[in-house]
C-alpha cells in the first residue's frame, strides 16, 4: 500500500526537512511506499493554483501531514488549518512544532519589540513605517501547533533524528503506531555518575569538561552536572542519538541544552531543572539567567513578555 | 482588466517567499515583487543570553547552513571575549565549514535546481522535482543520494551533530581529531572531489550548453558583487577581508569589523526581509532595472567574480575556463549554478588541504575563556553569501546588542530585480502559462535563497 504525504514548514529553519533527506538511501525506500503530494522544499505545488489566480490556499488531500515549525504569523495559521482539513493525520515534526523551539524565545518580547529592534539596527535606514504589503501580519506570540490545531503524533527534536522519521513513516504505512523514545537524555547517557557531591554552584561552559584525552571512551568521563556544568539531560526527552541512542551533544563532550523538549509532552523544562538543581543543593543564583532553560519549549505561554507573566 | 498573479510559495528554495506580479490593462507587467514572508526576531531575543550559548541558538536561523551561523557566531563571541582559538581548533572549524559547503552545493544543484534543467522548465510540475529525477534517471539519482549522504555523514560522525552543530565552542572546538578519523575523512573527501569533477564535467557537457540562451537572458541584471578574499586576493570561504566590487569590476577591500561604514540596509513595504546596499558607494539605493543604485550580489557567482583567483589548482583551472567564456565580472544570473560547481571543486580541494595539515590532530583545540564586556564582529562566507554576526556583551558576558546580515539578504534587491526583468520579458499581452511562471521562479532559484 502507498500513503499520500503532504509536508509544510511554518516558523522554521528547514532543518527538519533536511533531516528527512538525511535518511539517505532509506529515503528511496520511503518513496516506494509514500507519495509526496505537497512539499514546498522539493515540489512545485502552489497554494493558489499553478497559474497563481486562485483565491484561497489549497493543499491536496493526504493521509499524513508533516508540519515543522511553530505558528508565528497569519499565513502559518492559515496553512496549518488547511493542512488539518486536508490530512487525516497530523504529525508535529520537530521541537518548533511540538513546543515552539528556539524561535519561541521571542515570546519574552512583544511583536512590536522584535520589529523595533530589527528595523533599528546600526546598519538599517529606519523607515517611516514597517512593511505591511503582501506579507502576513505577525500573531502576538509564537505558538506550538497544538495551541491552534489538533495534533495526532508528536515527533520532537531539533531536528528529529532521521532514524525516528524513518520509523514513524514506515510504521504509519504499515498501519501501526510508531515506537518513539519516552525516557530522558540522562537515562540514555553513558557518562559516569558518582551520586550527590559537595557541589554548591554551576560554572558556565567556558572550558572543556575534565576527561582523560581524545580517545577515552565516553563512559569514563564524569557526568557534566557532577562536574558543575549545566546539562539539561535530566529534563529532556531522549532520542537525539537515534537508534545509536548515545546523546549527540554528550558524544561531542558538550552538555545537553534540551533540544528534544520536556520528557513529558506537557512538562516544563525550566521548572523541572530548577527543582532538580535546588534539590541537589545547588545555588540557583549561580545560573547567569534562566530563560535559556526554556529555549526549546517557550510556547504554551511558558515564556511571556515582562509585565505579562502569570507567574513571577 | 488589471490582474495580480501570486506565485506562492516559491518552491525548491530554502525559505518562505512569494512573488506578486501586477499586470496592467493590456496584460503587461506593471510591477513585480518578491515578498519575504516571515520574521523571527533573533536580533532581539538573543539579548540577555550568555554569549557562549549564542552559537547554539543562532544556528537555528537556517537548518541548511547551520554551520555558517554557528561559526560566524563563535568568531564574534571569541572577539567579544578577546580570545583566539589554538591552531587546530581554528582549522577544525574551517574543515567543518568547508565540508558543509561541499554538501550544500550538491544539495542545491541536484535536489533543488536540477529538475528545471534535467526534467525541463516547461514539464509538468508533478514530475519536475528530485522525485521525478529518481524515476527518470535512477542511476544518477542513486549516485547523488549516496554521495550527498556520505558528505553529510562525515560531518555527522565526526562533529556528532550537524543539523544544528554544537562542536564549535567559544575559544575553539569541542573535540580534537584522532589520526584514524583524519585518514578516513581524507579518503572520503578524495572521493567527493572526484564526484565534484564528474559533476562539473556533466554540467558543462550536458546541461549548460542547452540553456545558453537562457543564461544570456533570464533574470540578467548588472550589479556589483561581495565576497571574502585572502591577502593575495584568492577566494576564501572561512576568513579574510571583505571585497566589495562595483559593476565595472573595480573594488575596495575592508575588515569586517568596519562593515557598518560600507553596508546599509533599506526597508521596503512588501518584504519583512531588509535590503542591504553598498552605502560606501554614496549613490543611494535603487532597484531600477536600467539604473540600479547601491546594488551588489552575494553567493557563488559574486565570490568567483570578486576573487582574483582560486587558491587550489583544479578550481583555478575551472575558473580560468569560466572567465574565458563569460569574463569578469560575469553578470548572467543562471551562471550562479556554474559558479556553484566551481566552488564545489574548491571546497573539496580545500578540505583535503586542511586534512593534510600535520597539526590538525593536535589535541589542543580550545583556549581558556573568561567573560568580559566587549564587542565582536565575526563573518564567514555562507553558501548564500557573506554572513556577518555583530554582538556586544556586558561585564557578565551576556549579550546586550546584536546585529546580523545574513547571506541571502544581500541578494534580496537583486532577486527582486531579476524577477522584474524576467517577468517583463516573459509575460506579454496577458499570456501566462506554467512554464513562464516556472522560468520566473528559476530566476529566483539561481540565487538559492
Amino acid at each position: 500500500m502507498t500513503v499520500k504525504v503532504a509536508s509544510e514548514w511554518l516558523n522554521s529553519c528547514s532543518g527538519c526537512e533536511i533531516s528527512i533527506l538525511d535518511m539517505g538511501e532509506r529515503l528511496l525506500d520511503v518513496l516506494k511506499v509514500a507519495e509526496f503530494v505537497h512539499i514546498p522544499a522539493l515540489i512545485d505545488h502552489k497554494y493558489f493554483g499553478q497559474l497563481g489566480n486562485g483565491k484561497h490556499i489549497q493543499i491536496p488531500k493526504a493521509d499524513v501531514g508533516l508540519i515543522s515549525g511553530a505558528i508565528r504569523n497569519e499565513e502559518h495559521l492559515e496553512v496549518a488549518q488547511e493542512m488539518r482539513k486536508s490530512c487525516d493525520l497530523i504529525i508535529a515534526l520537530g521541537t518548533c512544532a511540538t513546543h515552539g523551539g528556539i524561535p519561541a524565545l521571542s515570546n519574552s518580547y512583544t511583536s512590536e519589540a522584535l520589529l523595533d529592534r530589527y528595523y533599528h539596527t546600526e546598519t538599517t535606514d529606519v523607515p517611516d513605517a514597517y512593511p505591511d504589503r503582501n506579507i502576513p501580519p505577525l500573531l502576538d506570540a509564537c505558538y506550538a501547533l497544538d495551541e491552534k490545531i489538533k495534533v495526532d503524533l508528536y515527533l520532537p527534536g531539533c531536528p528529529p533524528h532521521p532514524d525516528h522519521i524513518f520509523s514513524a513513516l514506515t510504521a504509519l504505512v504499515a498501519g501501526k503506531a510508531p515506537d518513539l523514545p519516552q525516557k530522558s537524555v540522562c537515562d540514555t547517557c553513558p557518562t559516569r555518575r558518582e551520586g550527590k557531591g559537595q557541589l554548591k554552584a554551576l560554572r558556565r561552559f567556558l572550558q572543556a569538561p575534565q576527561y582523560g584525552g581524545p580517545s577515552e571512551p565516553l563512559d569514563k568521563m564524569r557526568c557534566f552536572l557532577e562536574q558543575g556544568i549545566l546539562c539539561m539531560g535530566p529534563v529532556t526527552r531522549a532520542g537525539c542519538g537515534g537508534n545509536g541512542i548515545v546523546p549527540r551533544c554528550i558524544s561531542a563532550r558538550v552538555p545537553c541544552r534540551g533540544c528534544y523538549g520536556p520528557v513529558m509532552q506537557d512538562g516544563n523544562q525550566r521548572l523541572d531543572m530548577l527543582n532538580a538543581l535546588a534539590s541537589n543543593g545547588i545555588e540557583l543564583s549561580s545560573l547567569p539567567e534562566s530563560v535559556s532553560l526554556l529555549r526549546f519549549s517557550g510556547a504554551h505561554h511558558l515564556l511571556r513578555p515582562a509585565g505579562k507573566r502569570k507567574e513571577s | 482588466m488589471s490582474e495580480v498573479i501570486t506565485i506562492q510559495p516559491i518552491t525548491r528554495i530554502e525559505g518562505h517567499a512569494s512573488i506578486s506580479i501586477a499586470l496592467d490593462d493590456a496584460g503587461n507587467v506593471s510591477d513585480a515583487n518578491v515578498n519575504i514572508m516571515s520574521l523571527r526576531g533573533f536580533e532581539k531575543f538573543i539579548e540577555g543570553k550568555p554569549a557562549e550559548e549564542v552559537p547554539r541558538l543562532v544556528s537555528r536561523i537556517c537548518g541548511i547552513c547551520p554551520w555558517m551561523h554557528h561559526l560566524a557566531a563563535n568568531k564574534a563571541v571569541d572577539r567579544c571575549f578577546g580570545v583566539t582559538p589554538p591552531h587546530a581548533g581554528g582549522k577544525l572549524r574551517e574543515l567543518m565549514q568547508t565540508i558543509a559547503h561541499a554538501e550544500d552545493k550538491l544539495l542545491h544543484f541536484f535536489f533543488l535546481a536540477a529538475p528545471d534543467f534535467v526534467i525541463g522548465p516547461d514539464s509538468d510540475y508533478a514530475v519536475r522535482n528530485v522525485i521525478g529525477i529518481v524515476k527518470s534517471n535512477p542511476e544518477l539519482a542513486v549516485k547523488v543520494v549516496k554521495m550527498r549522504q556520505m558528505v553529510k555523514m562525515i560531518l555527522d560522525k565526526y562533529s556528532k551533530k550537524t543539523i544544528h552543530p554544537i562542536a564549535g565552542v567559544v575559544g575553539g572546538f569541542s573535540k580534537p581529531m584522532l589520526e584514524e578519523e583524519r585518514k578516513e575523512i581524507l579518503e572520503q573527501m578524495q572521493e567527493v572531489l572526484d564526484f565534484s569533477l564528474f559533476t562539473i564535467e556533466f554540467a558543462k557537457k550536458d546541461v549548460f550548453p542547452k540553456y545558453i540562451e537562457a543564461i544570456q537572458s533570464l533574470g540578467v541584471i548588472k550589479t556589483g558583487f561581495i565576497g571574502t578574499v585572502d591577502d593575495d586576493g584568492a577566494l576564501n570561504l572561512y576568513d579574510g577581508k571583505i571585497r566589495l566590487m562595483k559593476p565595472d569590476g573595480s573594488f575596495t577591500d575592508f575588515d569586517v569589523a568596519d562593515y557598518t561604514d560600507y553596508l546599509g540596509e533599506q526597508v521596503l513595504p512588501f518584504s519583512y526581509g531588509k535590503f542591504p546596499y553598498a552605502k560606501f558607494w554614496n549613490e543611494g539605493f535603487s532597484l531600477d532595472l536600467e539604473n540600479p543604485k547601491g546594488i551588489y550580489r552575494s553567493n557563488t557567482l559574486a565570490r568567483i567574480n570578486a576573487a582574483d583567483k582560486m587558491a587550489t589548482p583544479k578550481a583555478q583551472a575551472e575558473l580560468e575556463e569560466f572567465r574565458t567564456q563569460f569574463g569578469r565580472p560575469a553578470q548572467g544570473t543562471l551562471l550562479y549554478h556554474y559558479a556553484r560547481l566551481i566552488e564545489e571543486v574548491y571546497a573539496c580541494e580545500r578540505a583535503i588541504e586542511i586534512l593534510k595539515d600535520p597539526q590538525i590532530t593536535d589535541p589542543n583545540v580550545r583556549a581558556k575563556v573568561e567573560v568580559c564586556a566587549g564587542r565582536g564582529v565575526g563573518s564567514v562566507e555562507a553558501p548564500r553569501g557573506t554572513l556577518i554576526h555583530d554582538y556586544s556583551t556586558d561585564e557578565n558576558g551576556l549579550i546586550t546588542r546584536a546585529n546580523m546580515i545574513v547571506g541571502t539578504t544581500h541578494n534580496l534587491g537583486p532577486i527582486n530585480m531579476s524577477v522584474n526583468q524576467a517577468a517583463r520579458a516573459l509575460i506579454q499581452n496577458g499570456h501566462v502559462d506554467e512554464g513562464i511562471l516556472n522560468r520566473i521562479e528559476m530566476a529566483v532559484r539561481a540565487y538559492d535563497p
